[in-house]
């Protein structure tokens, strides 16, 4: 506070007593009910000091007498929240994956289930959205490996490929290099073979007219005459434009000489029977159901 | 109309002196203000009857306008103003608003703010004096306490009256008329959010959500503390407006203007006064006691005055008794004064640069809201495309892209739409829940008055894919009106 109450002489108005480079600031008073407001939000504030938590402690804190705190409420939102999903959650559960199709609430519901747990559990290996990377197939597409309809879907899912549950889906190419089944040269001519099937140019005419026959014989029992594949046996196609482990010759090559074979998990034993429907239905609308 | 308490001392060329003290000479010079109460005087007048009938105006159109019913059709609400927060539309009789067209509640606010820069420019702070809230309701609310408790020296004395029955009696007529008020209009201002008839019903059975009391309750407080207690604080103190209003107005702007030129030197009325040797002011005070912000418009222009006028009224009436030319308080210009002063002529300016610029942006903007009010589209799409995959290679050779297409449909009927797109050739389509495989022409569904949102594929063949990136557009049309609305996307491949 100023000692001497000094009055502005234009005004009259007495000034704070305050001066910065010659000028003096006038004494313009609060109004007193804007002070009052003032003093009432800081006894507001030591009863929220008592009530809540607020102080900090060596060890811990000052809880509040109304022992509020935010992890409960956090909990019991997310209680509500379930409670909240809980009359779609279980008419999902109830119905198979086709009703799911069926019912546009119920599919709206499911595909944002699916997504979400798409996201954490598949992407890691197939991509956001099913869009695969290499060596992991693309579930946006028409080709499926072990089917494509719902049913196939979701057993894939439930129960994986070349696992340690009972019943993953099983199959195994027998490495026709690496265990001498056909000579290198074999290996070229059916490599040559099978690039024809896709109505591609082989580097080697003549030597796919000679991998015709040993393809006839050694790989068409699975993967069809017309290379059109067999998904009960996980053997892709070879008849069409998609290429899991690469589609040029020394590839094609590689894979028949020593195949590589793609395993996935189990998603039973982690994942409830809810979930994997809803998944089975997202992975189904990707664009690529049959 | 000379107040009749003053038509007895005209005859003895007399007028009465109000005993009164302007805010700036009673202001308090501690660190905190109290309240200087304002005990505004009852005044006759011009600028006080058009007061009256803008408050009865203003008043009629607040309460009423819930009122007016506007057909719509079946399935929508047939109030002509109504905002529809949990149906998320706003109504204004011809117009509805969905929430994404919310930039036409913008532009109604910039042009609200336009008009009152423009009104403020040519006629100082008119709004506050006549049209505003807070003005409306407080003068309301002092037409009750003089109703009830008399007119400003009976005020005073009822103030300084040590309590009694009478005193009791009349404060609580004051406050509980004050109450009823406010209800009215916290409750009238909810009826601009319900449908006015049954919340009225629902109201008083005691059915509306808890929301709809608190608001009301919240809406009567305000109403109440506001108009009948904060008064002339919420112009000085809360309301922004006062503190850049300098920064609108010029020389030319009509403001409430005391003639100091002919007022000063101002003395009190003496018998036979020989008025060439002094100002046209008596120093009567009369423009202090009626001012419901408690200034003294004699010191100029300054934040408090809310230009409303009545000092006019007050001196006018005084003019009159005493013989001396009207409007010595006046609405007038700081050029004009000047001229009048000096005894030139003087000239209303109303077309100036600035208020040219007001009108021009005005126009401006209100042609544009016009011109998007008009060409409104009932159809509304947006495509969004797949951020994974980009694009996915058929077994074919294919290529296929997935978006999500949302049609807007604002119409009161389901309707049927079209898609396109244009910029691809042989280009095939499945929506998700809508076609089991691939087709030529997709027909998608949009309810009444709502979204709906699919997932689209669009499959072209390998060879029609040239570049990486294709520019398309999405072109939804309606069935029914053959309306169409697009979007422009891209089509994505290797």
């Amino acid at each position: 506070m100023p000692t001497k109450i000094e009055k502005d002489s234009l005004t009259g108005r007495e000034t704070t007593g305050h001066e910065w480079d010659g000028i003096k600031e006038l004494n313009n008073p609060l109004p007193r009910w804007w002070l009052y407001v003032f003093y009432a939000t800081i006894a507001w504030s030591l009863v929220w000091f008592v009530l809540y938590p607020s102080w900090p402690w060596i060890d811990g804190y000052f809880e509040g007498v109304l022992g509020r705190q935010e992890r409960q409420v956090f909990d019991s939102r997310m209680a509500q929240a379930q409670a909240a999903q809980a009359q779609y959650l279980d008419a999902v559960a109830a119905a198979s994956p086709a009703e799911i199709l069926e019912e546009p609430q119920l599919l709206t519901f499911a595909l944002a289930g699916g997504e979400a747990a798409f996201a954490d559990n598949c992407a890691p290996c197939h991509g956001l959205g099913g869009a695969g990377q290499a060596q992991y197939p693309v579930l946006a597409d028409d080709d499926w490996i072990w089917g494509g309809s719902l049913d196939a879907i979701r057993q894939t899912i439930a129960y994986g490929i070349r696992n340690e549950h009972p019943q993953s889906r099983f199959s195994e190419m027998p490495a026709y290099g690496a265990m001498n089944i056909l000579a290198r040269e074999e290996i070229v001519d059916v490599a040559n073979h099978v690039l024809t099937l896709s109505g591609g140019e082989p580097p080697d005419a003549a030597a796919a007219d000679r991998g015709a026959a040993i393809y006839e014989a050694q790989c068409s029992v699975c993967h069809g005459a017309d290379g059109g594949g067999m998904t009960d046996l996980g053997a892709p196609a070879l008849n069409d434009q998609i290429w899991l482990y690469g589609g040029t010759l020394p590839e094609i090559v590689a894979q028949i000489s020593q195949p590589q074979q793609g395993a996935m998990p189990a998603w039973a034993p982690r994942l409830d029977d809810t979930m994997i429907d809803m998944l089975t239905v997202y992975v189904h609308t990707r664009g690529g159901g049959e | 109309m000379p107040d009749s308490n003053l038509e007895r001392t005209v005859q003895s060329a007399q007028v009465e002196t109000v005993d009164v003290l302007s805010r700036s000479e009673q202001k308090s010079q501690s660190l905190f203000a109290g309240r200087v109460k304002v005990h505004p005087q009852k005044i006759k007048g011009a600028v006080r009857r058009w007061k009256w009938a803008t408050l009865v105006v203003l008043l009629a159109v607040y309460y009423l306008a819930p009122w007016l019913r506007w057909d719509r059709g079946p399935g929508a609400p047939d109030q002509a103003i109504l905002v529809d927060l949990p149906g998320r539309r706003l109504y204004f009789f011809f117009i509805e608003i969905w929430p994404q067209e919310i930039y036409f509640l913008t532009a109604l606010l910039v042009l609200g703010a336009l008009g009152l820069f423009l009104a403020t420019a040519l006629f100082g702070r008119i709004w506050c004096g006549f049209t505003c809230p807070q003005t409306v309701w407080t003068d309301l609310f002092m037409w009750v306490e003089r109703l009830v408790e008399g007119d400003r020296n009976q005020r005073m004395k009822l103030d300084r009256a040590p309590i009694s029955l009478e005193k009791v009696t009349r404060r609580g007529v004051k406050h509980g008329i004050w109450l009823l008020i406010a209800l009215l209009t916290g409750g009238a201002w909810i009826m601009y959010f319900q449908d006015a008839p049954s919340f009225v019903v629902n109201f008083f059975t005691g059915q509306s959500g808890a929301g709809v009391y608190f608001f009301v309750g919240l809406f009567t407080a305000t109403t109440y503390l506001l108009a009948g207690w904060a008064r002339e604080q919420v112009c000085t103190y809360m309301c922004p407006w006062p503190r850049f209003q300098a920064a609108l107005l010029d020389e030319d702007s009509l403001v409430v203007t005391y003639e100091g030129w002919r007022g000063e030197p101002r003395g009190k009325l003496k018998k036979n006064p020989d008025w060439s040797a002094r100002g046209d002011c008596i120093d009567c005070r009369k423009c202090v006691a009626v001012c419901p912000t408690g200034i003294d418009i004699r010191d100029g222009i300054q934040l408090e005055c809310i230009g409303c006028g009545l000092c006019i009224d007050a001196c006018n009436s005084v003019m009159e008794k005493i013989g001396r030319p009207r409007n010595l308080i006046t609405w007038d210009s700081e050029n004009n004064q000047k001229a009048r002063a000096e005894g030139r002529p003087t000239r209303l300016r109303l077309i100036r640069p600035r208020t040219l610029a007001y009108v021009a942006v005005l126009l401006v903007i209100a042609g544009i809201t016009g011109i998007g009010l008009a060409g409104r589209s009932n159809l509304d799409v947006n495509v969004t495309h797949d951020r994974n995959p980009l694009f996915v290679t058929l077994s074919d050779g294919a290529i296929r892209n997935g978006y999500e297409v949302r049609i807007l449909n604002k119409t009161r009927e389901d309707r049927d739409y079209a898609l396109a797109v244009e910029g691809l050739q042989d280009a095939r389509f499945m929506a998700i829940g809508v076609t089991e495989a691939f087709v030529d022409d997709l027909v998608l569904t949009a309810p009444a008055d709502g979204v709906a949102a699919y997932q689209v594929y669009v499959t072209v063949p390998r060879d029609r894919i040239t570049q990486p990136q294709t520019d398309v557009r999405f072109v939804i049309e309606d069935l029914a009106t053959g309306e169409t609305d697009g979007q422009n996307e891209v089509f994505r491949g290797p």
